[in-house]
């Protein structure tokens, strides 16, 4: 297989307060291949973002504290580089879209300089060179060159996301982190975007991260899924894996719940109760309260994460104990 | 069973700088009492506001609005306030929708005050918690503020105040848009429960097409202000006549592994419902358009029963 990009080992983050501590990521691991994309699926409060800003080095310290783990990229820990050497990595060979393109652009930079601005730190280039490179980027977007001294109020929802995914393409990363890329958006300019993203990433060879909750969303654009629960990875596997073969109880759930739109339903079915506060989790395994399995073991000991198959890793007791 | 809201070429129109912004155009339709009508489009395609102008929260431009057999189109306040006992609405969004200064007890019992329904203070908290218990909200919420709620409770509330007079039609603007998949299902079945129960009819306006499907006995598609089709839920699932219908099915993304790929990309975007002319107004970025679908605008034609379409060529599309 190809080269190991990224591999995140045993990650651990808390946001700790006066009150409180937030435990938002606990103990995930995973890693991603050159060219491979990877959805991280969950609900709110699962600790997606928490993750994609601890590879980012941008978890807000205080009250963020990355307590363990490893974050390998390229061979480097990125938890032990110094900040100046992140930021040649930040926005350079990793970079990163945000869930929401009216608040992620600056409104008073045109939409050319905001290309160039990361080309320009990146690169030992010229304004005009770089103003260049902001016009090609544009364009692969599919937005036409001359618009690069507009503002961002000047454009669409659908475009202003097409201007972030340019400029976090612009110095053609390693990998890139997109944090719900189309939520925001109607379904059919979703569908454009996706599409977009897919040819994008195909032409770069770039790795993906791909947070979202959205299954269908995951479906289309990824090669692997890690299903997050309060700050777990409690399912991962290949797509099929994921899709095909589902065995934890959340992750089945979490399918059922859709209203399936090729079939009639009468009643949906639903995952009892809610997500458990993060500042407050439940012993044992976190999702044992709403599960209909659960057994006295699963309400007190640590649930050991279980390999299944080559590919196919569940943390549920009901899958033996051989630790992965 | 009776029709319980009729609209009749319905419109509403706001006057801005560049000129006169065509929100809802023209829309015709009837709703039997205790079903469902959903309406689907996309941003800006005047779902909202057709809600908003049925409840009279924006004064109409033109058109007729009849609920319960009588024309309410044009009402004065004093009857207005009347006939909001029977029409409600659930707003989209459920942090910004409910007062946080006060606890969820007075704003799920704030419309029993406003209508001066109970008599004292005891049988309005009793109702209250009543009514707290038909939405699954634990007593223990009572005196709590909105911001101690997570967002599917809070969406109990606004469903609480909702139904707290008993109404008979509520409009649900997006109710479930804001929560995370696993709290949507457990909204989308305590609102059929409760319509079951208490034969209420809604109108329910969303984007998402398979939430739509899963709750709606009749769809109506909208496209810049105007209906481009309406149907059985069932039967606009099996058969889209629209080019936009067809669009907007196929682009949603299955949860299937190994979905067939035969999603319809379309180009461009929503055109500016500002200064329309008389045209289809899809046609910008249709597929299948032709010079006349630029120069006439198309009427919305019965295909089949109870099936309407507005397009010109949509028997040659469809080869019907």
């Amino acid at each position: 297989m190809a080269e190991k990009i990224l591999d995140v080992q045993n990650l651990e983050i808390r946001y700790v307060t006066d009150e409180e501590t937030v435990y938002a990521v606990n103990d995930v691991s995973f890693t991603l291949e050159r060219g491979e994309s990877i959805g991280l699926v969950g609900e709110t409060g699962a600790g997606k973002t928490t993750t994609a800003l601890g590879i980012m080095g941008l978890v807000p310290d205080p009250p963020g504290e990355i307590v363990g783990g490893s974050i390998f990229f390229d061979g480097q820990d990125l938890l032990k580089l110094p900040e100046k050497q992140m930021r040649v990595i930040r926005g350079g060979k990793i970079s990163m879209i945000f869930q929401d393109p009216m608040t992620s652009l600056n409104p008073v930079m045109t939409v050319g300089e905001q290309i160039a601005e990361v080309v320009l730190l990146h690169n030992k280039i010229s304004k005009a060179e770089a103003r260049k490179r902001a016009m090609e980027m544009l364009e692969q977007v599919g937005i036409p060159a001359a618009r690069c001294d507009d503002y961002p109020h000047q454009f669409s929802g659908g475009m202003k996301q097409r201007v972030v995914i340019a400029i976090a393409l612009a110095c053609s990363p390693e990998l890139l982190i997109a944090d719900e890329p189309t939520t925001a958006l109607d379904v059919t300019i979703q569908a454009q975007v996706l599409e977009l993203m897919r040819k994008l990433q195909a032409e770069y060879n770039t790795s993906l991260i791909l947070i979202t909750h959205d299954l269908g969303v995951v479906a289309k654009v990824c090669d692997k899924v890690a299903v997050v629960y309060a700050g777990e990875i409690i399912e991962y596997g290949t797509l099929e894996d994921i899709y095909t073969d589902k065995r934890h109880v959340y992750t089945v759930g979490l399918f059922d719940s859709l209203p399936d739109i090729e079939k009639e339903t009468a009643s949906l079915k639903v995952i009892p109760g809610a997500v458990p506060d993060p500042a407050n989790l439940p012993k044992g395994c976190k999702f044992h309260p709403r599960c209909t399995e659960a057994t006295d073991a699963c309400r007190n000991e640590p649930i050991p994460f279980v390999k299944i198959s080559e590919t196919h890793s569940v943390r549920c007791n009901r899958f033996g104990s051989a630790e992965v | 069973m009776a029709e319980i809201l009729r609209v009749e070429n319905l419109k509403k129109h706001f006057n801005t700088r560049k000129g006169v912004l065509h929100a809802v155009d023209g829309v015709t339709f009837g709703v039997q009492e205790g079903e469902t009508l959903g309406i689907v489009g996309e941003s800006g395609c005047g779902k909202s506001t057709l809600g908003r102008v049925i409840l009279h929260l924006h004064e109409k431009t033109a058109g007729k609005i009849i609920f319960n057999g009588e024309d309410i189109s044009d009402v004065s306040q004093a009857k207005l306030k009347k006939l909001r006992e029977d029409m409600q609405i659930i707003f989209q969004d459920p942090y910004a929708s409910l007062n946080p200064r006060m606890t969820v007890g007075d704003i799920i019992g704030e419309p029993l005050k406003i209508y001066k329904k109970c008599e004292s203070k005891e049988a309005l908290q009793k109702k209250v918690r009543e009514t707290m218990d038909v939405v699954g909200l634990a007593e223990r919420t009572f005196h709590l503020y909105p911001h101690e709620l997570d967002g599917g409770r809070r969406q109990r509330v606004g469903t609480a105040r909702a139904l707290i007079l008993d109404p008979k039609l509520i409009v649900c603007d997006e109710p479930v848009s804001a929560l995370d998949v696993s709290i949507q299902a457990q909204i989308l079945n305590l609102m059929m429960d409760l319509q079951k129960e208490r034969n209420l009819t809604y109108l329910f306006i969303t984007h998402n097409l398979s939430v739509v499907k899963h709750i709606s006995d009749d769809i109506t598609v909208m496209y810049l202000g105007q209906m481009v089709e309406k149907a059985k839920s069932s039967e606009i699932f099996a058969h889209q006549y629209h080019p936009y219908t067809k669009a907007l099915i196929s682009a949603i993304p299955l949860p299937k592994f190994n979905a067939p790929d035969n999603q319809i990309i379309l180009k461009g975007e929503i055109t500016s419902p500002i200064n329309v002319t008389k045209s289809c107004r899809f046609a910008p970025r249709c597929i299948y358009a032709k010079p006349e679908c630029f120069n006439s605008e198309p009427e919305l034609e019965e295909i089949s029963k109870d099936h309407f379409v507005k397009c010109h060529f949509v028997r040659e599309i469809n080869g019907l």
